[in-house]
């Protein structure tokens, strides 16, 4: 197996650089772990509205977390319905999002229902925000967020609002793991139709 | 069916953004106000010259083209509160300088080395005066100079001759490519966009006050009197190395015809401005300067993998046009022109600065101009190619590529030289006329330290 172990415990100077330091390698063929600080970047680099969150072997995403207004719940759950619906009918929607995975979940662990996004995706959110958020209105997907307490009421005009309620909402994974590190959506449907057309001259050529 | 477009107030916007007067020369000073009420002599006394969108451009000679704008310390220098200058969007608060990581101005382009003093907090303002040619422009800077040796507590901290480069008979820069080829319309103008350059932009994109594309007006810094009909402007003084990048095309075109196709696809466009998506392989002069064909051209459709017009190439990055998101929403004008002498052609590098100094004008610089420049321009990821940069604009150090498409094998150029340095910048407020005027009336114990 190529899995690399995992230390017990992280020391600086010790040859486990996928641990403590920003890889710099970008081969699909190792997976790679890293784990990532608490304030979620290896080195300040500014943004247009913050930090810059790093690419990881995971590629880029988030993990937005916020409070479900009362009595909302049920009307996050039916834009689940929308945006499975959306896609069907054009299948590109979310296209610009350069999207891996989407998982949206709902929970309550005591302290009132919450409202968890989680995307993984190929370009560095804070880079495109307002097309995002342009997506987001298209799509449905901000009437999801307008049910969550904290969203701006002026979110249709006021672009650094919005991005400020998703840098306080986003938590930062402290450790993230890729089998085939850094290999963009497109990459792969790329392979994928490579392969195809692989097969498909194989056949033609019986 | 009539589409509803918000009256634009042209007898108050500054003629800049809107109606180009027929310059070939102009000169920018930029100055430092040691006290309010200087800085208000000052403005009292320019006022009357300033060009609005009404006239300048129009049937009525008017040979007012003198333009204002102001830093955020500029604003504070001339008197506006702090609670007024706390309503400005942050971007501007802090000032070009203080966003050279976000815009890519590091390394050689970092403010540290920049000229003019134009990284200072002493910028305040900036006065543009466009001449008809070189001697009118003398002309214009001995009467200011006077003007402003009457004005205690005004300095001019730096300036910059501009004049086209020969031959006259077109806009073009030091490299050689034609410009000002591709521009937005304003809704509202009256002005038709020419074919492929897409439909009018709402005035909100680029003047304070107005419907933008969101189809609603965003909440305007305060007082509305000094921010309506304003605009912002990042201005960036770009150093041209003309010796490198002849040199460049040496490297990697053994004939003049090889050598034009690198220049080419460096471009996307030929240096005639005739776009590679409408002919590929060799240049077509009649169609470069032709703007009812020159711009009539997608990528998504007509070149989507980029055999003609490379995905990295300039104007690919500077304007995707299909094949980007939200477009309207991404619009900006460009204003300026040429400095310094122009290079002959076989001549050696000489030494001398020479390049463009050109102003981006738009509503918001975070979302307009800042994106342009953080993404489009600067980000080796765009549209996956991985390690690329803007060919012309981008932070290049000799580590980027520039790809090229090509059947059946792309051809990738190793380590782009620097074409270009940015040598200075600022963030400036273009204000309208009566908020010029706004101006004038502030008292002088609002003066901030």
């Amino acid at each position: 197996m190529a899995t690399q172990p995992l230390p017990n415990k992280p020391k600086r100077g010790q040859n486990k650089p996928q641990i403590v330091e920003k890889p710099t390698t970008k081969d699909w063929v190792k997976p790679q772990a890293i784990a990532i600080p608490k304030e979620g970047y290896f080195q300040l680099e500014k943004g247009r509205y913050g930090p810059v969150f790093p690419q990881t072997p995971a590629c880029y995403g988030f993990s937005v977390v916020g409070k479900v207004k009362p009595g909302r719940e049920q009307a996050i759950r039916d834009y689940g319905k929308n945006i499975e619906e959306a896609v069907k009918a054009d299948p590109s929607v979310l296209a610009p999002l350069k999207l891996h995975y989407l998982r949206w979940v709902l929970f309550d662990v005591g302290s009132g229902l919450h409202f968890m996004y989680q995307g993984i995706f190929d370009t560095d959110f804070d880079k495109y925000i307002e097309d995002a958020i342009e997506i987001f209105n298209q799509s449905g997907i901000t009437t999801v967020f307008t049910n969550l307490e904290g969203w701006p009421s002026d979110w249709r005009t006021n672009v650094p609002a919005v991005a400020k309620f998703f840098r306080e909402h986003q938590f930062p994974s402290f450790l993230e793991y890729g089998e085939y590190p850094f290999v963009s959506a497109d990459e792969v449907k790329k392979a994928l139709t490579l392969k195809a057309a692989f097969s498909s001259m194989l056949d033609q050529m019986q | 069916m009539p589409v509803e477009t918000d009256a634009l107030e042209l007898d108050d916007i500054q003629h800049f953004l809107i109606s180009r007067p027929p310059a070939l020369a102009a000169r920018y000073e930029f100055l430092s106000f040691q006290e309010p009420t200087a800085g208000r002599t000052w403005l009292r006394g320019i006022l009357d010259k300033v060009g609005t969108a009404s006239t300048v451009g129009s049937d009525i000679p008017d040979s007012r083209w003198v333009t204002v704008a102001f830093t955020w310390n500029g604003l504070r220098a001339l008197g506006v509160d702090d609670a007024s200058l706390a309503t400005f969007p942050e971007e501007f608060r802090q000032g070009m300088a203080a966003r050279a990581q976000i815009l890519g101005t590091t390394g050689r382009n970092d403010p540290q080395h920049w000229v003019g003093n134009l990284a200072s907090p002493d910028l305040h303002a900036i006065v543009v005066l466009f001449a008809r040619d070189v001697a009118e422009r003398e002309r214009c800077r001995v009467e200011h100079q006077g003007f402003v040796s009457g004005c205690a507590g005004v300095k001019v901290i730096s300036s910059l001759d501009l004049a086209a480069i020969p031959p006259f008979t077109y806009a073009h820069e030091h490299f050689g490519y034609r410009d000002r080829v591709s521009s937005p319309v304003i809704e509202g103008t009256g002005e038709q966009p020419i074919p492929g350059s897409g439909p009018p932009v709402k005035a909100g994109e680029f003047f304070l006050g107005y419907t933008d594309e969101t189809d609603s007006q965003p909440a305007l810094p305060e007082p509305e009197v000094l921010s309506r009909n304003g605009s912002y402007l990042a201005y960036l003084r770009l150093e041209e190395h003309v010796g490198v990048f002849r040199n460049f095309l040496q490297q990697h075109g053994e004939t003049p015809e090889q050598q034009e196709l690198v220049a080419a696809k460096l471009m996307g466009r030929w240096r005639s401005g005739a776009p590679l998506v409408l002919t590929p392989t060799k240049d077509d002069p009649a169609l470069g300067s032709d703007p009812e064909r020159s711009n009539n051209f997608n990528y998504g459709k007509m070149d989507p993998y980029g055999y003609g017009c490379p995905v990295g190439a300039h104007i690919r990055r500077m304007n995707p046009r299909d094949t980007g998101e939200n477009m309207q929403r991404r619009r900006m004008i460009r204003r300026g022109g040429t400095y310094g002498p122009a290079l002959p052609e076989g001549k050696p590098e000489d030494g001398l600065e020479r390049g463009i100094a050109a102003f981006v004008g738009c509503a918001s610089l975070v979302r307009q101009f800042e994106f342009a420049m953080n993404v489009w321009v600067n980000d080796p990821q765009f549209e996956g190619l991985g390690n690329e940069r803007d060919p012309f604009v981008g932070t290049q150090d000799g580590t980027f590529d520039m790809t090229i498409p090509k059947r059946p094998i792309r051809q990738k150029i190793k380590g782009l030289p620097e074409f270009t340095t940015v040598r200075g910048g600022a963030y400036f407020f273009l204000p309208g006329i009566k908020a010029l005027r706004y101006l004038l009336t502030l008292a002088v114990e609002t003066q901030s330290q």
